[in-house]
């Protein structure tokens, strides 16, 4: 578990120029490190804290609050049961006991074959979809008792299609360089080129 | 979480008064607690109410940092208008017509609400708590707390205290997490190496693992945690609050900190800084907070020491120090010093050092040296400074106006952080928050590198050359790492500055004083112009300003010119300007000089010439040491010995880097026999059949103001009771003197230095191998083996990495010393800080020269 | 049915691509914004009454209007952190329609001068973020979005940017901070109202994912039409999620202050009623932070003033409905927990409140409660705030704390009974919930 790699920090400085400052890169560039090791490392956080130049502490403290980083290893699917409030009323507790039958563990453990972690989670909006969980924070809807064994059998043999703990997005975004606007700087107190130059906005704002 | 929780309307109508309200007329009116008062336009609602004799009780506000409102304890009732609302004063300026309640029931509820919640997972752990009888949160809780808790859950755990650096403890069960030590680390002292980790319930402070809060100004975090939480190992368990008594003084650095002194039972243990608006806000850098432990160090000398059988002692080789009375003691040195001014004349007596003294004790053994023995061969400062008659004359700028928002600060010497830790915390603050312009000329990267406008690389060499061009604006080329544009840019800055200060000390030891005075001569060209000293050690502004530099009289009198207005104050005058010590030492070691004074000075470790320093001892007939503790001049040639006493045990005034003067006060007795430096001066003149004329402090302090017209104001009374104390002003000097400074003509073109060498550079960190700092077990230990710090392009070049031992040689000696590779250190620069164990640079330079350039190879 | 603004495509199952937005009018809100000046867009905008959706329902004309003159750059913040339970509709807003999303966010950029967009999806929600990414791939690829937008002087970037887990990063200040790289926790206001100190202290303009996707259709149609339809106080529609204890939980786009809470939770065309037959008990009417409403209330039209002044709020258009059967102690502790998870920790009064009251309630679940332990409940939740009153008055910075009081308030006097009977064990049978996961 290491520093980010050549293919993260292409990635990585592609990320680093789309702020104004760099250090609002911090969270994008944390997942980026979990997306190369499935769980963000102390050497990964000092990698981040060089490039974007503040303290590992100062990393540390951000990325400790966020509960989606992991600064420890996780199962490489990573099953997130949801116990809002809507999922409570139909259900979710019987869902986290069987959960922990099928699996072996408790919530918040992580299988002896450290295949699959999984906890119940606060709501992740699919409230009328309740049940649901997330399988590396893919949705899976209206889940029965049955549905789950099924997902858990499907993770063991490889049927599941779910990329693995830390990927996000499938799709990144990408600005190309010719049809970039650029950063709004903060230092550059350019009015915005679109906007009429003799009267500011008074006349609508406070009209 | 849904904007539902985000804001109400209520508070959206707030949003359009913010942005439309008018700037608050002066003198904003309020009412608290149905008293109409004034308050200052501007000032925080918490302020405005203490300004009024209102305390309302806070963990987490702290004056001299960003309120953020956090812990909540001083929530009180306000009401602008639209109905009474629970609002933290610590986050609220005033505004007319505001109406507070800091003691009615809901204002009362809310307190008390946040103090029993502050509670529930706080330990009751008081008894063996280090902060118990002094701690807000304790006091909070006697005063209007519940009686017995109603939590009934399991407190939250932690491991108990751990160390977050090395001399700092944090016990997590006990923070409140008030965030003032993380906004201190971030903020002031800009190591942002302590954070919030975790959230919610679980949030605690703590380091990055294996990262610690190696900060210069950890101490501060103790002294401001409104709980036990952070502890110094230095005071942990010593004492009680209520145990101690407390004195409040000057802590002897060249930024004169304002301190208090607590003691128990004649034992000094602990410092904690004073919040002198004008000078160190409260702040102190670990290094002077911690020093305490030197001055109760076992070290310390008790007695006086004379060489040798002479004496009748026991010591039949005759070749060590041993302890003997006073009155031998300074009838010895007596009888030298009178033998020498009779054989040789006054010239042939010398003073080395005085800095450690207070001014009182300076002027003590100015008058001494200058008033009765009549030798001018007098010097507070060891080469490593700038010429005294060129600092008396600069014209002063304070700390204040140096940091006054919008200004334009010149930075010409070591690094602040590492040499005046809190005129470091003072600079940042005027950069971060005040808009100050930092133009720095370093040879490398300082602590204040980063805040800077513009940080310019300028070699030693290359100084006053860099200065004149900027200050003339026509560099016509780049000079060294300096770009033609850049000294362009620096010449616009400062020629359009409105208020302009020049910090000046010396960047590197290795490279000659003239360069620095050659900058100083440069801005002096520029209408208006301040200069701050950035001298460092202890009270040199004191022994300049009383005397003790070579062709100065108290006041900053020129010797040469100002004969007749002040000949009448003392009974003789040195006919001719004397030596500096460099000059000393030289007579000393052909005997030129018979006796040589050590006043707490080591020129064996500190000047820039180790061996012209062994020889000037091993020449002289007799040296005298006053000291505190025995350092490697004394063991190796002083003859007589005079312990002296020590900062908290005695009595006088400082003054600091602005000529600010401030009181100086006893709290315990020396050890020993140990005597105030004064009073053993004012011995050797009794015993030499003279009498300096005064018997008390009071009394020299009064005698200074009589005879010093820069010291006019400064009666012992005036100290005692001003509040910042009162500054030395030079233009209160009826007959100014007129210095010529040395004229260098044309500056130097700058030197370059070829492919093959480094230009070295011999700079200063905070923890030394120093008499004092190596006296203290808390602090000893911080200071670095000796290295060669080079830029990482040099070390590539050369091929090495950290650790690596190389061998340094100029065209004087060789050296031998591992590398560490440091990206702040300027391609071309080898750099080798000053006095740490293992590598000493000094053997390299010479001194005159103007620099030293070494070769560095592999081994 | 009343005519969808911002669901208008969600029959289309293709909608999320640019051919599909293009060809159902997509657009042509920025075609048509372009030939006018930006005051004139902001005065559409402020005439319309377009409330904002994330739950405070404050004007979002008028907050644009909050940016102090002369101040630049100014940025956008679009709130995309949908995180309060029982909330779903902004990650359909952003998976269904994203090319929406990205055409409201021109929109305000153009209207206000705010020179980059930052829009700010929660971390969890991985499919919205590919939707979004994809979306402004194919934006910047047809010159909708970037430098001289549609060959005009209008420039503005859109910069996708994704959260990590943290419900709090839904408050505004919070967002700003998160965005900032920093902890989500919340700013004081005063002084850091965003419009006038926001991101990177600049004025900011922080917009929830539904305000934003009204404006393609108020830009195409005009003010008028938009104020034509919904209630005195609240113009246009509202998406709610309908969920619990329902035949039919789904999402609805209804028109604001015709349909009723009874028509959205009985309504055959909505949630089709209480499910199994059972009896309504209560209902959140407006996301977990809301205090509840019973029976009562179900005829109080969908309009803000109507449920401001019924003593809660319509919030983020969470509708959870709670059927007879339901344990209010525990329904009541699944919230409260929730919030105490979610706190930030800064304020005294909410990290260690909340934490206490979660740890109460855990306790007398299961079944270590004391008679003291209602009276204490109380007191702990009146020194988070005062009065537990509506709107919540407060010791904390943000309203995260209040909204750990609102279960508490809602239920410990109607329901004392179901309290009563755990603390004393003599009657068990208020309903029985499976006990597993309650201290999970």
């Amino acid at each position: 578990m290491a520093r980010l790699n050549e293919t993260s920090m292409r990635i990585a400085n592609d990320i680093l120029g789309r702020y104004p400052v760099r250090k609002s890169a911090l969270i994008p560039l944390l997942h980026l490190a979990q997306e190369q090791d499935g769980w963000v490392s102390e050497e990964a956080m000092a990698h981040i804290a060089e490039l974007i130049g503040i303290t590992p502490a100062e990393v540390l403290g951000t990325c400790s609050f966020y509960e989606m980083f992991k600064r420890s290893p996780v199962g490489e699917y990573r099953i997130n049961i949801c116990h809002g409030i809507s999922c409570h009323l139909v259900g979710a507790e019987d869902l986290i006991e069987h959960a922990e039958h099928t699996l072996g563990v408790r919530a918040g453990s992580i299988t002896d074959d450290g295949k699959i972690s999984f906890e119940g989670v606060e709501c992740i909006a699919a409230c009328t979809e309740a049940p649901c969980l997330q399988v590396n924070y893919r949705y899976r809807n209206n889940v029965t008792t049955d549905d789950f064994d099924e997902l858990v059998e499907g993770i063991r043999n490889g049927s599941v299609a779910v990329p693995p703990h830390g990927t996000l997005a499938a799709t990144r975004q990408l600005i190309p360089e010719d049809k970039a606007a650029g950063n709004a700087m903060v230092d550059d107190p350019t009015p915005p080129a679109w906007w009429p130059a003799p009267q500011p906005e008074e006349g609508s704002a406070n009209g | 979480m849904s904007d539902a929780t985000e804001t109400t309307d209520e508070i959206e109508t707030d949003e359009v008064e913010e942005v439309e309200a008018p700037a608050p007329d002066p003198g904003v009116e309020i009412t608290v607690n149905g008293q109409s008062l004034h308050a200052t336009p501007g000032r925080m609602l918490i302020d405005a109410c203490e300004d009024a004799g209102v305390y309302i009780p806070r963990f987490c506000y702290h004056p001299r940092m960003t309120p953020v409102g956090m812990c909540r304890m001083c929530l009180v009732e306000v009401d602008t208008g639209r109905g009474p609302a629970l609002q933290p004063s610590c986050m609220l300026t005033v505004s007319p017509g505001m109406t507070v309640e800091t003691e009615s029931d809901a204002t009362k509820k809310a307190q008390d609400g946040v103090l029993e919640l502050l509670l529930i997972n706080h330990p009751l752990d008081c008894p063996v708590c280090d902060k118990g009888g002094e701690c807000p949160l304790q006091d909070q809780t006697m005063s209007y707390g519940p009686g017995e808790s109603r939590f009934v859950e399991e407190k939250r755990h932690f491991e108990k205290p751990i160390p977050i650096s090395e001399n700092v403890y944090l016990d997590r069960e006990r923070c409140i997490l008030c965030d003032r030590c993380t906004r201190f680390a971030k903020e002031v002292a800009g190591d942002p190496l302590i954070h919030f980790i975790e959230r919610g319930n679980n949030t605690e402070v703590n380091t990055f693992p294996d990262d610690p809060f190696a900060s210069h100004f950890s101490g501060n975090t103790v002294q401001i945690c409104p709980v036990g939480a952070l502890t110094a190992k230095p005071y942990r368990f010593k004492a009680r609050p209520w145990d101690l008594i407390e004195i409040e003084s000057t802590y002897p650095n060249a930024m004169g900190d304002r301190v208090t002194v607590q003691a128990s039972r004649n034992e000094i243990l602990r410092y904690q800084g004073v919040d002198s608006d004008a000078v160190n806000w409260g702040w102190l850098a670990d290094r002077d907070r911690f020093s305490f432990e030197a001055t109760m160090a076992n070290t310390r000398l008790g007695d006086p020491l004379v060489r040798g059988n002479a004496l009748g002692s026991p010591d039949p080789d005759g070749s060590e120090l041993v302890s003997t009375t006073w009155s031998a003691a300074l009838g010895q040195a007596a009888e030298a010093l009178a033998a020498a001014r009779a054989a040789g004349g006054p010239t042939s007596i010398g003073v080395i050092g005085g800095a450690r003294l207070t001014n009182e004790s300076q002027y003590a053994w100015a008058k001494l040296a200058k008033g009765i023995i009549g030798t001018d061969n007098v010097d507070a400062q060891l080469g490593d400074g700038i010429p005294a008659d060129v600092v008396a004359a600069m014209p002063r700028a304070t700390i204040d106006q140096a940091c006054a928002p919008g200004g334009t600060v010149v930075l010409i010497s070591g690094d602040p952080k590492e040499e005046l830790g809190t005129l470091y915390l003072r600079l940042r603050h005027a950069c971060e928050n005040d808009d100050v312009t930092l133009i720095e000329l370093t040879p490398n990267e300082t602590g204040l590198s980063r805040h800077a406008t513009q940080s310019m690389r300028v070699l030693p060499g290359e100084l006053g050359v860099v200065a004149d061009a900027i200050v003339s604006g026509q560099p016509g080329a780049d000079i060294g790492l300096s770009t033609n544009g850049d000294l362009a840019t620096a010449h616009a800055a400062v020629t359009a500055a409105e208020n302009l200060t020049v910090i000046v000390g010396r960047t590197s030891l290795a490279e000659h004083a003239a360069l620095t005075v050659e900058a100083i001569n440069a801005f002096a060209r520029i209408d208006g112009v301040r200069f701050l000293s950035a001298l460092r050690r202890g009270n040199v502004h004191g022994a300049i300003d009383l005397g003790l530099a070579p062709g100065l009289l108290p006041g900053r009198t020129a010797l040469a010119s100002a004969r007749n207005w002040f000949g009448d104050a003392w009974q003789t005058l040195p006919l001719d300007t004397g030596l500096d010590t460099a000059g000393m030492l030289q007579a000393a070691a052909t005997g030129r000089i018979d006796v040589l004074v050590l006043l707490g000075s080591d020129p064996l470790r500190d000047f820039a010439d180790p061996e012209l320093a062994r020889a000037a001892l091993a020449g002289a007939g007799t040296v005298i040491a006053v000291d505190c503790f025995i350092n490697d001049s004394i063991a190796v040639g002083a003859d007589i010995v005079l312990p002296a006493a020590a900062f908290g045990e005695t009595a006088g005034s400082h003054t600091n880097l602005e000529s600010r003067i401030t009181p100086i006060r006893p709290l315990v007795t020396p050890p020993g026999t140990a005597r105030a430096d004064w009073m053993i001066a004012a011995e050797l003149a009794f015993r030499m059949g003279e009498d300096l004329g005064f018997e008390s402090v009071e009394a020299i302090t009064d005698e200074i103001a009589s005879v010093s017209a820069l010291h006019g104001a400064a009666t012992a009374q005036a100290i005692d009771q001003a509040h910042d104390g009162i500054i030395a002003d030079g233009a209160a000097i009826a007959q100014a003197p007129q210095f010529v400074w040395t004229d260098l003509g044309a500056p130097e073109s700058a030197i370059p230095v070829d492919s093959y060498s480094y230009r070295l550079v011999i700079d200063r960190t905070m923890y030394d191998s120093g008499t004092q700092t190596a006296a203290c077990q808390s602090l000893a230990p911080l200071a670095a083996d000796g290295a060669v710090r080079l830029n990482p392009g040099d070390a590539g070049r050369l091929g090495v990495v950290d650790g690596v031992t190389v061998r340094i040689s100029s065209k004087r000696a060789s050296v031998e010393g591992p590398v560490i590779v440091d990206e702040r250190i300027s391609r071309g620069v080898a750099a080798i800080a000053h006095n740490h164990p293992g590598l000493d640079a000094r053997s390299l330079v010479d001194r005159e020269q103007t620099i030293t350039d070494v070769r560095v190879e592999t081994l | 049915m009343v005519e969808k603004i911002v669901t208008r495509r969600f029959d289309n199952l293709n909608a999320h691509e640019i051919a599909e937005y293009e060809a159902s009018g997509g657009y042509q809100a920025l075609r048509a914004m372009l030939t006018r000046t930006p005051a004139e867009i902001h005065d559409e905008v402020r005439n319309a009454s377009l409330l904002g959706r994330g739950g405070a329902g404050f004007p979002a004309g008028v907050k644009w209007g909050f940016c102090p003159p002369g101040v630049w750059p100014r940025y956008l913040v679009v709130n995309g952190d949908e995180s309060e339970p029982g909330t779903y509709k902004d990650r359909q807003l952003l998976e269904r329609d994203p090319h929406q999303i990205i055409e409201g966010c021109l929109i305000a950029c153009y209207a206000v001068g705010l020179t980059q967009c930052f829009l700010y999806i929660r971390g969890e929600m991985a499919h919205a973020q590919e939707r979004v990414a994809q979306a402004l791939n194919e934006a910047y690829a047809a010159g909708y979005v970037g430098k001289n937008i549609l060959g005009t002087d209008f420039s503005v970037d859109i910069v996708l940017h994704w959260g990590a887990g943290a419900y709090i990063v839904g408050e505004e200040t919070a967002l700003i901070e998160s965005l900032e790289g920093n902890r989500g926790m919340p700013r004081l206001k005063p002084p850091f109202f965003p419009a006038a100190v926001g991101l990177y202290g600049q004025p900011t303009i922080v917009n929830n994912v539904e305000t934003l996707a009204n404006l393609p259709w108020i830009i195409e149609r005009g003010a008028d039409d938009f104020t034509a339809m919904g209630a005195e106080n609240s113009k246009g529609t509202r998406v709610f999620a309908v969920s619990g204890h329902v035949n039919n939980p789904g999402v609805f786009e209804v028109e604001f202050g015709v349909t009723t809470f009874r028509d959205i939770i009985e309504g055959s065309d909505y949630a089709g009623g209480v499910r199994n037959g059972k009896k309504l008990k209560a209902f959140i009417p407006g996301g977990a932070s809301a205090i509840w409403f019973f029976e009562e209330h179900l005829d109080l039209p969908l309009e803000k003033v109507a449920v401001d002044q019924a003593g809660s709020m319509l919030g983020s258009g969470a509708i959870v409905v709670m059927d007879e059967d339901t344990d209010m102690v525990r329904a009541c502790h699944n919230i409260v927990r929730f919030f105490a998870r979610e706190s930030c920790g800064k304020c005294t009064p909410c990290r260690e409140g909340t934490t206490w009251l979660e740890r109460i309630l855990s306790r007398i679940i299961a079944g270590h409660g004391r008679p003291s332990d209602l009276s204490l409940l109380t007191e702990v939740c009146e020194n988070i705030s005062p009065g537990m009153a509506w709107p919540p008055r407060m010791t904390t910075i943000c309203p995260l704390g209040p909204s750990a009081v609102s279960p508490i308030a809602s239920v410990i006097d109607r329901y004392r009974n179901e309290f009563d009977s755990y603390i004393t064990l003599s009657d068990r049978s208020v309903i029985e919930v499976s006990a597993a996961g309650m201290n999970a």
